[in-house]
């Protein structure tokens, strides 16, 4: 287990009494929240974690014909073990906690949602984390009602026509030669191993993801100023560069 | 030394320069060799991106003094009690041990240019097709009268991370309720152009924390403004009130003296006196920039805003806080994008790799108090003259906490990011 930051552990003989022991505090402090049981789904309201779920939306898909996106499409999540769908670039982090047997349920998912980072150092999950606990169950339960459905036939990252910002650089076959020399700029902040530490994983992305963001940032859809900066110089070819240099690294 | 034919050049200027570049991959002895005077943010990142990207094509060598590297950015949050000493020193293990960099632990005494050879301080010589200058700093002791190398045990500068670090660590530490520092900022241009006023904040944090509620911090600038002025005066008047005065030229009229021995500032206003004096003096580029022949009177090293070639050498190239580079500051991370135009650079001139136009970026982040960060950049791109800004932004007066907190966590990834780009995986 590798898990240094991680308070409780997947698996293993203490995970049945952690999960007791958080179990009693969370009735303790009136939350509804439940061992990874059926019932825990009822306690949750999936109304509500539709809402929480915007915030998750701009990476992970969930329902009929999901697609993996920046994130993993989370169709079949529940009972799956963590870092395998096939065509998804997880962090090496992720895939060896899986084959430890990290398990996504809701009391795993619980954990991971409320400290990303804490729980799978290493993760490439852009995602602070989500100190409600209230907003975790109902997303849980969200979740567990959407997941229910099936992906799209390939749920690898799609090719959807969708007429959107960034159109033109996504009709472009990217120069990952161009991408790697321009990408000097992104790692002086961007981990190339694709660790998030406070700083957002780019590595392994879908290419029209990536050029999607760039544009948002380019267009001030998005409101960062380092990357708004960054953007204003680059161009159609700059960004399909560097979607097709930063797509092409696996992350560690 | 192989029977490298010698050349001498005129010396170039500008665009023009490139075209003067030999292709010494056509050389028959051996590979190419670059050898980089300097294991900080520009000079180890320079090594690094060389090695990486040139594989077996160049051998690279980088020559450093001392065995570990300690940031000077971070170093204030070191001082505010934000990160250990260790967290801020980085060996140079990886370069040597992942990337086949040939590490140097040893000082370089002089540059031969025309033998084109390093000279050791211990005699021997290490000969380069190409050599990278990234000294960094020194310091104008004498820039301020009453100031010496000396004086500096006593009135630290803590402006080169190390010792000096730890030296006003520890008198900060040992500052009392009711004592007063006393800070004397560098004139332009210096490295890290918000760090006085950061370290400023860090001293006032630190008291803060401590419950001192009659402690003062006296600013004495030569300066009449500084970087990101407004932001750190909201933000002292926010967290700090009444705790930290500034006093530009306008008001102190010029600073006479200091002296070690009774830890005053004169001043053509006043004396100040402190308990903790942290005197910054004017700064020029490292002592072997200006051996080497590379400064002009400035005592920083022009260069070819296109490639950061020393106007001086076309077989030299200065980076980081010793070049003249237009519009950047002097900044960790603005030494390692310049490393990146060098570097590759060289390679195309050494290996025939693909040499894309030069692009530079810089941001500052400045750690005000616990979660409020703010933040200045640019991007930048050479012009005829310079290295010129083509974009720019600040933080905004009155943003609100979550956005503060979100720089200052920005930051720690940042650090993190840049110090593996640096040092290596």
């Amino acid at each position: 287990m590798t898990g240094s930051g991680r308070s409780k552990p997947p698996q293993g003989p203490f995970r049945f009494e952690a999960a007791l022991k958080r179990n009693a505090q969370a009735l303790a402090a009136g939350l509804c929240f439940l061992l990874p049981l059926p019932a825990t789904a009822q306690e949750g309201d999936p109304l509500k974690g539709e809402q929480v779920f915007k915030a998750c939306k701009s990476c992970h898909q969930v329902g009929a014909g999901a697609r993996n996106g920046v994130g993993p499409h989370l169709d079949g999540l529940f009972g799956r073990q963590a870092g395998v769908l096939d065509g998804f670039k997880y962090s090496g982090a992720m895939k060896k906690l899986g084959e430890e047997g990290l398990v996504w349920n809701a009391f795993t998912l619980n954990q991971y949602l409320e400290k990303p980072r804490a729980y799978v150092p290493g993760t490439r999950m852009s995602f602070r984390g989500m100190t409600n606990e209230g907003d975790r169950i109902d997303v849980i339960a969200y979740l567990q009602a959407l997941s229910k459905e099936a992906p799209a036939a390939d749920p690898r990252a799609g090719t959807q026509a969708r007429a959107e910002i960034g159109a033109v650089a996504m009709g472009m076959e990217g120069d990952p030669e161009f991408g790697e020399y321009l990408s000097s700029e992104c790692v002086t902040c961007h981990q190339m191993s694709g660790r998030a530490d406070g700083i957002p994983s780019i590595v392994g992305w879908p290419s029209q993801a990536f050029i999607r963001v760039l544009f948002e940032y380019k267009t001030n859809v998005r409101s960062h100023q380092v990357m708004q900066n960054m953007t204003t110089n680059l161009g159609n070819e700059e960004i399909a560069a560097l979607a097709a240099y930063f797509g092409s690294l696996d992350p560690q | 030394m192989p029977n490298i034919t010698r050349r001498t050049f005129g010396f170039v200027v500008g665009a023009g320069a490139t075209t003067l570049a030999m292709p010494y991959y056509a050389r028959a002895q051996g590979k190419p060799r670059v050898v980089v005077i300097g294991g900080g943010a520009g000079g180890a990142t320079a090594a690094r991106y060389m090695a990486k990207d040139a594989g077996e094509d160049l051998d690279v060598t980088l020559i450093e003094a001392n065995p570990q590297y300690t940031t000077c950015f971070f170093s204030n949050l070191y001082l505010g009690g934000y990160r250990s000493f260790d967290s801020i020193t980085h060996g140079y293990d990886n370069l040597a041990s992942n990337y086949g960099i040939t590490v140097v632990n040893a000082m370089a005494d002089s540059v031969d240019r025309e033998a084109r050879e390093v000279v050791m301080a211990d005699g021997s010589k290490v000969p380069y097709d190409r050599l990278i200058v990234a000294p960094g700093i020194d310091l104008i002791y004498d820039s301020v009268p009453g100031y010496s190398e000396e004086a500096a045990e006593v009135m630290p500068h803590a402006w080169k991370a190390g010792p000096q670090t730890k030296l006003l660590k520890a008198r900060l530490d040992a500052i009392e309720n009711g004592q007063q520092v006393v800070m004397v900022a560098p004139p332009n241009p210096y490295r890290c152009p918000p760090g006085p006023y950061e370290r400023v904040s860090m001293m006032a944090h630190l008291f803060k924390e401590k419950g001192y509620d009659d402690c003062k911090i006296v600013i004495i600038d030569p300066k009449p403004k500084f970087s990101k002025q407004g932001l750190f005066t909201e933000g002292w008047e926010k967290y700090y009130p009444g705790m930290i005065e500034w006093y530009g030229p306008d008001v102190h009229g010029g600073i006479a003296s200091v002296d070690p021995q009774t830890g005053e500032v004169e001043t053509d206003l006043d004396t100040f006196r402190g308990d903790l004096v942290n005197v910054i003096p004017a700064q020029k580029a490292g002592m072997i920039a200006a051996s080497a022949g590379l400064t002009n009177d400035s005592g920083f090293c022009p260069i070819d805003p296109a490639s950061m070639r020393s106007q001086a050498d076309e077989n030299i190239f200065v980076i980081g806080d010793a070049s003249i580079a237009g519009d950047m500051p002097k900044s960790g991370f603005s030494a390692n994008s310049q490393a990146k135009v060098a570097a590759m650079t060289i390679r195309g001139e050494l290996t025939g790799s693909k040499v894309f136009p030069a692009k530079y970026s810089n941001t500052c982040w400045s750690l005000i108090e616990t979660n409020d960060g703010v933040k200045v950049g640019a991007q930048y791109a050479p012009s005829a003259e310079k290295i010129a800004s083509t974009s720019s932004f600040i933080s905004q007066t009155g943003e609100d906490d979550a956005l503060r907190q979100a720089t200052y966590e920005e930051s720690v990834g940042w650090y993190k990011g840049i110090t593996t780009d640096i040092f290596g995986t």
